[in-house]
């Protein structure tokens, strides 16, 4: 799956200073069609600027961004969503109060009738996105349930599956396992690589080596605003990842944080891993009887 | 769940999937908003008519005037509940009916009183432009500065209510103006706006019929259309709205005009009906609009409401003015009664919520 077809949006040495803040600096990086570009990096290296330059919300400093072989220079979000470059933020992607149908379509609401008489056409919206749910492998039990009463795992899946109907090419997804506990995180792994299975580029944003590892098909790795380094999955073991994250002296900060966890989570973390992995394995089989 | 107020659906679930709970119809009642005020509505229209039965509080006559008075304040509540799900507030309606219904009489009052002389029919007009406009100024302050409307609509209520005091002693030396039916064009307006129809021989005024008509359609608005969907969002989270398409701005703008037009709306009907307007027309009405809003299930934070909600919202304080003065109750005691029955009723909202939330 992952190989040499030609980058589907890539960005060229981008530099981002905010006045006298040097944010990114000389960034490269790309992603194709049916891959997973995971961007890994500390708090404060940088990963939500390149995000927001990648969705169209700031514009680069210096530097190129391509998208299928062209150069655009975006002047807002809407003009990325236009391309099909699609991100969900980890915080504002639903409305709690609102049904899960309404949000699926909020924004781009689908009609019937005529002119004045013109409504909402809500039994195609909730069919649709029972529907859509269930091809990302989502089983919502009632669609008119508000996103309130999700978890925040489905929460995101939603948004996933939903970015993914309006015809996403490119999905961006800033840190959307962050703020969740090791099982949620595997639902949303598992949707991430529904996605990238439906042929999709996916830029991962996380901090998690162990969120990353399993569902990356190439790394690059954020410090201090520039590139550490960037490594296809088989030039790079999980343990080197987690040694490129941390970096020479948090190491063993890091080191003690991580042996404090596995006596809590370990096993549950292998776990998560080994099921990412399983899944991803299937889906390559998918793919090559398609 | 239908939290947000979106009907509830006819087709079972499918019964593939054994994780969805049959939900029964009733609770899927139980999780509308305007559920509260519903309920509400018919305890306090048992308390009085068994308080009041001496007085006669079942009977066509008192039914009429409980409904005359809930059409105009029920008005304005539609149109209040509207902008409240969508997220902000209008403190500022009062004044504006006030300085709406003005506007019909100084532009209509003979010239040798002060005014200009126009028929009523283009007064109506400019005053209907003139709301509006103040509308949009309140939701264009509101998104300029990005202050809280509670704040830029309060200060609208003192520029708007001066400017109605102060034009019209300006320009005609008076605070109130009559004789509106002296002007050329009020036949029809009588029609439209102050006729009564009458049934079982208890008089019922046109403007029940106003303001049913505007809750329907606030509800199919609300519930049926894509402007309606946005209105959820943008009062929901304004930013997660923004973030896929949804114009919240504009959105916002357009109810601060919608809650103006119910304020012209309802200056127009109490000028034909009183014939005539006085500059405190509409004082303090903001604030029962509100309560009517609240009582009728619709969240203060925005985002979760419902037009229905707020006609049941204004049914109820009617009934408990009405149900007041009949029983000879003094009437000091009215706004003691508003004030419980404010809190009982966003109790019991909560309440309900929390209920339909757990399932
Ligand atoms: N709008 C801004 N103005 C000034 N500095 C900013 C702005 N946005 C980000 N920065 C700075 O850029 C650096 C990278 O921030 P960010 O991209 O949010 O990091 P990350 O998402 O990896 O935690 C930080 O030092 C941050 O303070
Ligand atoms: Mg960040």
């Amino acid at each position: 799956m992952s190989g040499n077809g030609t980058p589907l949006l890539e960005i060229r040495n981008v530099s981002k200073y905010f006045g006298s803040v040097i944010a990114l600096e000389d960034v490269s990086a790309f992603v194709r069609a049916g891959e997973v570009t995971c961007l890994l990096g500390d708090n404060g290296a940088g990963k939500s600027t390149l995000i927001k330059v990648l969705s169209g919300v700031h514009k680069p400093t210096k530097g190129q961004y391509f998208f299928d072989g062209k150069e655009y220079n975006f002047n807002s979000p809407r003009d990325a969503l236009e391309l099909g470059i699609a991100t969900v933020y980890q915080d504002l992607a639903m409305i709690p109060l609102m049904s899960v149908w309404r949000n699926f379509f909020l924004g781009s609401e689908p009609t019937k009738g005529w002119g004045p008489f013109k409504s909402y056409d809500a039994e195609f919206a909730k069919t649709t996105t029972k529907a859509e749910m269930a091809k990302m492998g989502i089983d919502i039990r009632d669609p008119d349930q508000t996103v309130g009463t999700l978890s925040g795992g489905e929460r995101q899946s939603v948004a996933i599956a939903r970015a993914v109907y309006f015809g996403a090419k490119v999905l961006i997804l800033d840190e959307p396992t962050a703020a969740l506990g090791v099982k949620q995180a595997g639902v949303v792994l598992k949707y991430i690589l529904q996605a990238r299975n439906r042929g999709i580029g996916v830029i991962f944003i996380t901090h998690n080596p162990h969120h990353a590892y399993p569902v990356a098909d190439h790394f690059v790795i954020l410090r201090r605003g520039q590139v550490y380094g960037d490594y296809t999955k088989a030039e790079l073991p999980l343990e080197q990842l987690v040694q490129m994250m941390a970096g020479g002296a948090d190491l063993e900060v890091l080191q003690h944080e991580l042996e404090a966890a596995s006596r809590e989570g370990g096993e549950e973390a292998e776990a998560l891993a080994e099921t990412a992995q399983n899944i991803e394995a299937e889906l390559d089989e998918l793919g090559d009887d398609a | 769940m239908a939290t947000d107020s979106a009907p509830a659906p006819a087709a079972p679930p499918p019964a593939s999937d054994e994780r969805l709970r049959e939900v029964s119809q009733l609770s899927r009642l139980l999780a509308r908003p305007e559920l509260g005020a519903v309920v509400g509505a018919v305890l306090v229209w048992v308390f009085f008519a068994i308080v009041a039965f001496d007085n006669n509080f079942i009977s066509w006559a008192t039914t009429a005037a409980i409904l005359n008075r809930a059409a105009p304040l029920g008005i304005l509540a539609v149109a209040v509940a509207l902008l409240m799900i969508g997220g902000e507030f209008d403190l500022s309606i009062g004044s504006i009916v006030g300085f709406a219904g003005m506007t019909i009489m100084v532009l209509s009052f003979p010239s040798e009183g002060g005014g200009f002389g126009w028929s009523l029919w283009p007064a109506v007009f400019a005053a209907l432009v003139i709301a509006l406009l103040t509308g949009w100024f309140n939701g264009y302050l509101v998104i300029m500065t990005k202050l809280p409307s509670f704040i830029i609509t309060l200060a609208t209520l003192f520029i708007f209510r001066g400017l109605t005091i102060a034009l019209t002693r300006l320009r005609t030396n008076r605070t109130q103006l009559g004789d509106l039916d002296e002007v050329s064009g009020f036949a029809l307006a009588d029609t439209l706006f102050a006729s009564q129809f009458t049934i079982f021989g208890a008089r019922f005024r046109v403007a029940i019929l106003w303001w049913i008509g505007l809750a329907i359609l606030a509800t199919w608005v609300l519930l049926r259309t894509k402007q309606g969907n946005w209105i959820f969002g943008a009062g929901g989270d304004a930013n997660a709205a923004r973030s896929v398409g949804v114009p919240v701005n504009k959105v916002k703008i357009a109810l601060f005009m919608t809650t103006a037009f119910a304020g012209f709306l309802v200056a127009l009907i109490q000028a034909v009906q009183f014939n005539g307007a006085d500059t405190l027309r509409g004082f303090q009405q903001e604030f029962d609009a509100i309560i009517a809003v609240v009582v009728g299930g619709t969240l203060l934070t925005g985002g979760y409401g419902s037009a229905i909600g707020a006609l049941f919202g204004a049914l109820i304080f009617a009934m408990v003015q009405q149900g007041i003065i009949i029983t000879g109750v003094d009437g000091d005691w009215f706004q003691v009664f508003v004030g419980t029955v404010l809190v009982v009723a966003v109790i019991f909202n909560n309440f309900v919520r929390q209920k339909a939330a757990q399932r």
